[in-house]
């Protein structure tokens, strides 16, 4: 079985900020090319660079099936308009949208915003539960069928399909319905970096796809046995959780060998684990992980995207896809096919033809 | 020399203006429509393309209002994918100054800058009700005074943020202290290809002109008769001297509708057609109630006005601006209503805005160069009922004889929507 489950890849594209269209529409062009689940393009407020997920909205019209993951962050915005924008993004690129999820911790942020003070990660990332939680209803709050058009009414919408979502957190609370109708997945992949304690919790009960860091195969599957019981233990289908493997990757100069170090798994370098080889080393090094099971695929982060990303896609991916370990086009339109997501049902549709509450 | 309008389009709306029930009606959600539109106000060498902006839906009644579209998409992501499918046209974001930070809108708005090369505008809208704030952290009343020195202060902040970085690159740190906002740091994003996005007001109260006179590149107004707008346009023009401004540098661009048809008399029964669809029945009980504050759903739009008096302190309607002095209002619909034996619905259309410019394209082509060469209006936004289609007419029609005419621009001349507008790049306050 596990011989058999898809692999699933996705890269960074950003990297020294940039502020024009064409760069990152090139980096996601050719990542598309290369058939990969999804882009992601890193943001926040503590340093210079874009709002992603504008980045992502203008690379959308120029590209047809890569997915496009921006992070947005949930300690100083507004979970309505967070839930209002990434919906958007939904739309305008056809199905193709989803969001990482990610806390502002600094004092320098609070001070950009004169809001409110810094916090620990625990409240934070409560908060960020609870934004991706709103979020999902939020999206849920129109039925897919809300839109009527009904002339000898006179009603543009059936009104008993909208939804008001009565969201309590514990730092705001949300009436709803949404403003932006059900977007084209119902939910757009909400993605969480489930490396610390107070965001792994966060992610098993709230993400569709965790990263986690890891320096060999075994402790990736403890990682992702650890995610995923977390998620059962919430009543959730374990297997409808991605997790992936967030890999900082080099190939800068090595063309063949890698660093020493490599057969024990790549190492660690900073917040994340850190790869130094060829791209035809990391194609065993993903082969090897994947094949005995313990990830459901990668999130390779380039060290220098221009470089290091070509050299994935014509290196990497060609040789897994020579290998029939990845797929060579995408056969799906959508982020939620490409990652093997079902489209969720609508939670108020289901309370309300079976009565109950939602 | 002809004096140059200027034109822009706005997506039809969420109200009654837009004709959802007509067969050529399409999404009003789908990516398509919008650069559909966008397209063809590009075609038409339109200076901006405008979006509006919800962040509650409208009740009436404590019911979601359901005979208008609902719904529609977030202005700012829309207009970051429609820069990919534009070159030229400028792109509007109404977006509320109440329920967002300066920090993250501005840098918002400069990102939509750099990634359109120099066509972002912000139209600066507040809200004060409790009933928008249910959707946001902030929540709650803001008083109306506060408004707009929140607003005001908002514009000052964002362009104190977007002056931060020297035009050359480099990033410095920025500190604001004010009533509204305290805030400090480093901002994100260099400076804009334009310096500062067009910050475009909407509003036409004294508040409100004084604001877009101190503060804003464009005014967004809804006087659309010749004499209110040469009214408007002198008193708006002669409040920018004390803020060391020329006239030229705040534009007047009434929200207008145009209905054409090939001779005078056949647009006129196009008009006549639109307002009909405009005010369905159920739509010509719900203007009542909006009038009278009462449950009307069992009277017959076809009938008579109902004999009860408004109730003027009725809180029925939520999510849209306050109506007139109801008994006022309700007076006057009962003597026209007598004096022309009318129906509630034929009332309601009597009485409801029709559309600004009907005619032929020879006709309605001169009357918007009247407006422009006599003073009551530097160009137009122009608001059609139809999606995605609705804007076809004008720009096959009547751009044309425009340009023959020497008043609208033939090719763009410049890239930014500053150069459309004739605004000049703003001073960097370093």
């Amino acid at each position: 079985m596990s011989a058999t489950r898809p692999l699933h890849l996705a890269a960074e594209i950003g990297g020294p900020p940039r502020y024009d269209a064409a760069s990152h529409t090139a980096l996601a062009r050719l990542a598309e090319q290369g058939a990969l689940d999804f882009v992601t393009l890193n943001d926040s407020f503590a340093r210079p660079g874009p709002d992603a997920l504008a980045v992502l909205a203008r690379v959308a019209p120029a590209t047809t099936r890569i997915g496009l993951v921006p992070t947005v962050t949930t300690t100083h915005t507004e979970p309505f308009h967070v839930s209002s924008a990434v919906a958007t993004l939904d739309w305008v690129s056809g199905g193709r949208a989803g969001w990482h999820a990610d806390v502002s911790t600094t004092e320098a942020e609070a001070r950009l915003f004169g809001r409110r003070g810094a916090a620990p990660a625990d409240a934070l990332w409560q908060e960020a539960g609870e934004a991706a939680d709103v979020a999902s209803r939020l999206w849920d709050s129109w039925e897919d069928d809300a839109e009527i058009r009904d002339v000898s009414t006179g009603r543009f919408i059936d009104r008993d399909k909208l939804h008001y979502v009565d969201f309590e957190g514990s730092t705001f609370s949300v009436r709803g319905p949404a403003i932006v109708p059900r977007p084209p997945q119902g939910r757009p992949v909400t993605v969480i970096d489930g490396t610390s304690g107070p965001a792994r919790k966060a992610a098993a009960r709230y993400a569709d796809v965790v990263y986690v860091r890891a320096t060999s195969p075994e402790q990736a599957s403890a990682l992702r046995d650890d995610v995923r019981g977390l998620a059962a233990a919430h009543g959730r289908d374990p297997d409808t959780l991605r997790v992936l493997v967030a890999l900082t990757v080099d190939l800068g100069d090595a063309e063949t060998a890698p660093e020493p170090g490599l057969e024990s798994g790549p190492q660690l370098a900073g917040r994340g684990t850190y790869f130094r080889g060829g791209p035809v080393d990391l194609a065993e090094l993903v082969t090897q992980w994947h094949r005995g099971g313990a990830v459901d695929g990668f999130h390779l982060t380039p060290l220098a995207p221009e470089r290091d990303l070509e050299r994935i896609v014509n290196g990497t991916v060609a040789l897994l896809q020579h290998r029939s370990l990845f797929r060579t086009f995408h056969p799906g339109g959508t982020l939620r096919e490409h990652l093997g997501l079902t489209r969720p049902a609508n939670r108020y549709a289901l309370a309300r033809t079976s009565g109950g509450t939602a | 020399m002809t004096k140059q309008m200027h034109l822009a389009a706005h997506f039809p709306g969420v109200n009654s203006t837009t004709v959802w029930a007509d067969p050529r009606s399409r999404s009003q959600i789908d990516f398509a429509s919008f650069e559909q539109l966008a397209r063809t106000a590009e075609r038409g060498k339109f200076d901006f393309f405008f979006l509006a902006e919800g962040l509650r839906l409208r009740e009436h009644n404590g019911l979601i209002h359901d005979l208008d579209v609902v719904g529609r998409p977030e202005s700012l992501t829309v207009l970051n994918a429609l820069a990919a499918v534009t070159d030229r046209l400028g792109l509007a974001a109404t977006v509320n100054a109440t329920f967002n930070e300066p920090y993250e809108l501005a840098r918002r708005l400069a990102t939509l800058d750099h990634l359109s090369e120099g066509r972002a505008a912000w139209n600066v809208v507040t809200s004060s009700d409790a009933f928008t704030g249910e959707n946001f952290r902030r929540g709650g009343y803001l008083d109306r005074s506060d408004r707009y020195t929140r607003a005001a202060e908002f514009v000052a902040t964002a362009r104190e943020l977007w002056d931060s970085w020297t035009p050359d690159g480099t990033s410095r740190p920025f500190a604001h202290s004010g009533q509204h906002f305290q805030v400090s740091g480093e901002f994100t994003v260099p400076r804009s290809p334009q310096g500062h996005p067009v910050v475009i007001q909407a509003g036409d109260s004294g508040e409100g002109r004084e604001f877009a006179a101190s503060a804003a590149d464009v005014i967004f107004t809804r006087h659309g008769t010749l004499e209110a707008g040469r009214i408007f346009y002198a008193d708006v023009k002669a409040r920018l001297a004390k803020y060391g401004r020329q006239p030229d540098d705040l534009k007047i661009m009434p929200g207008v509708t145009v209905v054409i048809g090939d001779t005078d008399a056949e647009a006129q029964q196009n008009a006549a057609e639109i307002r009909r669809l405009q005010v369905s029945p159920q739509n010509a009980i719900l203007a009542l109630e909006q009038v009278w504050g009462r449950d009307l759903s069992s009277y017959d739009p076809d009938g008579p006005l109902p004999d009860i008096d408004p109730d003027p302190g009725s809180r029925l309607s939520q999510g849209r601006a306050g109506l007139a002095d109801p008994l006022v209002r309700a007076a006057e619909w009962r003597a026209l209503s007598a004096a022309k034996g009318l129906s509630i619905r034929q009332t309601v259309i009597e009485t409801t805005t029709r559309q600004s410019f009907i005619g032929s394209p020879q006709t309605v082509a001169a009357e918007l160069e009247t407006f422009v060469s006599t003073g009551a209006a530097d160009g137009f936004i122009l608001v059609p009922h139809l999606t995605p289609g609705g804007l076809d007419p004008f720009v096959d029609r009547v751009v044309p004889l425009l340009q023959e005419r020497g008043a609208f621009r033939s090719e763009y001349a410049g890239s930014t929507l500053r150069s459309h507008l004739g605004l000049a790049e703003p001073v960097w306050k370093g």
